[in-house]
């Protein structure tokens, strides 16, 4: 989708503004977020690829205003609801109304250290051969679907190399909406400043991607 | 804009009472209590493993292994994830592992346009900025301008390459070793490796730059 989160290249941002020894937490409630939203994942309900969605859904003034363990909580809010674990009711009440959906794990804190060791792989094999070897020219499709992708849009319909072929891995744009992990070759695109940004790209400047096999077309 | 956002909320809020963001998360965090759907525990030890277990030291480790000897350099250039779980450093947000190798040519410097992905295994959770707009807006678009916010001004003949990390690759990028650090063991080098060099918004310090 053509949503608030799909950033790159917009201007009036300012500037970056790093913060020195920036501490890893701004307040106890950040903690709390990032341990809710990875324990509430652990249920194994919906995957990645529909929790990013759920996030770039947000409004886009929202999104824009939103700290990312912001983000991630309203994101988290709308997925707890969307799977029947919590309702709105409860959200608003703030306390439990009634006992909703039981999901398929529960992470407990014996559990913890092998989860986060473990991780999600989300490479699979595809019994095709990879449509597009290291070094031709490809050029990205030129789509915009309302749906989940991760082709970001200062990169449609361009011009690049391909760099490597990475794998093969889960669709997002499919996974994301239930219709499956259909895996696909992924592969580095790498793109001239000047196909990207034309005139007023830096000097030197190159950019690559990731993309699955669907997003490329043959040159 | 979200940046200062994030400052409002965290230093004049969170001290005195509950700014919104404490409430919902406080809410929300007792509700899944009350249904028995998480453990407040599990949350204590997530926030342990982050805190004290799992940053940057870790890929400053793996760049100075592959700084000092060749051959781990080279399996890290060629399977980046197999390379960096000899180490030990597996798991969430570190699947799929790979290296980008500074040189005298290049730079290389690693963004998420779309979100906030990040090599969690090697550097541990991000910070603000890379998840905030005016980064994940400008690294494509303006990255010399944005090394400069960092301090680093590059030679003008230094090719930058960013990577836009869009799928499940996670990047670390290898700064180039510093002049001057022969003498050092893997420890003293891995000193020299910062947060922001592996992302690619910094270099190597210098060995006397050493804290």
């Amino acid at each position: 989708m053509n949503g608030p989160h799909d950033l790159g290249g917009q201007h009036g941002f300012g500037p970056v503004a790093p913060e020195p020894n920036e501490p890893y937490f701004h307040g106890d409630w950040e903690k709390r977020a990032l341990g809710v939203t990875l324990s509430c994942g652990a249920f194994g309900a919906w995957t990645i690829d529909e929790s990013r969605h759920a996030r770039e859904n947000i409004p886009p003034a929202t999104y824009l205003s939103a700290s990312y363990y912001e983000i991630w909580i309203r994101a988290l809010e709308a997925l707890l609801e969307r799977h029947d674990f919590v309702s709105a009711a409860e959200l608003s009440t703030g306390r439990m109304l009634e006992k909703g959906a039981v999901p398929k794990r529960i992470l407990t804190a014996d559990m913890v250290p092998a989860v986060l060791a473990k991780g999600g792989p989300c490479d699979r094999p595809v019994a095709t051969m990879p449509r597009f070897a290291a070094g031709v020219r490809v050029r990205t499709r030129n789509f915009n679907p309302a749906t989940h992708t991760r082709l970001p849009r200062y990169a449609r319909g361009k011009i690049g190399v391909v760099e490597a072929v990475q794998g093969s891995f889960v669709f997002p744009d499919d996974n994301a909406h239930g219709r499956g992990e259909n895996p696909e070759w992924v592969y580095t695109v790498v793109f001239d400043g000047g196909e990207i940004w034309g005139e007023d790209a830096a000097d030197g400047l190159t950019v690559s991607i990731d993309a699955w096999e669907s997003y490329l077309e043959p040159v | 804009m979200s940046h200062d956002h994030d400052h409002d909320d965290h230093h004049h809020h969170h001290d005195n009472h509950f700014s919104p963001m404490e409430a919902r998360v406080r809410a929300l965090e007792t509700i899944l209590t009350q249904k028995g759907l998480i453990d407040p525990k599990a949350i204590d030890a997530i926030v342990e493993t982050y805190e004290t277990k799992i940053g940057p030291r870790n890929g400053a480790r793996v760049v100075a292994k592959a700084w000092a000897e060749p051959d781990f350099a080279y399996w890290l250039k060629r399977d980046a994830t197999a390379a960096i779980a000899s180490l030990g450093y597996t798991g969430r947000q570190g699947e799929h592992m790979r290296a980008v190798f500074n040189d005298a040519e290049t730079h290389n410097l690693v963004v998420c346009t779309l979100c906030s992905c990040y090599p969690w295994s090697v550097l541990g959770l991000p910070p603000v900025w890379y998840k905030a707009p005016a980064y994940r807006s400008r690294a494509v678009i303006d990255p010399r301008g944005v090394l400069a916010e960092f301090g680093v001004t590059l030679p003008e003949d230094k090719k930058i390459r960013v990577w836009d990390s869009t799928a499940e690759l996670r990047y670390l990028v290898v700064p180039e070793r510093p002049a001057g650090t022969d003498g050092l063991d893997q420890e003293a080098l891995a000193d020299l490796v910062t947060r922001d060099a592996m992302i690619g918004t910094g270099l190597a310090l210098e060995p006397e730059g050493r804290a």
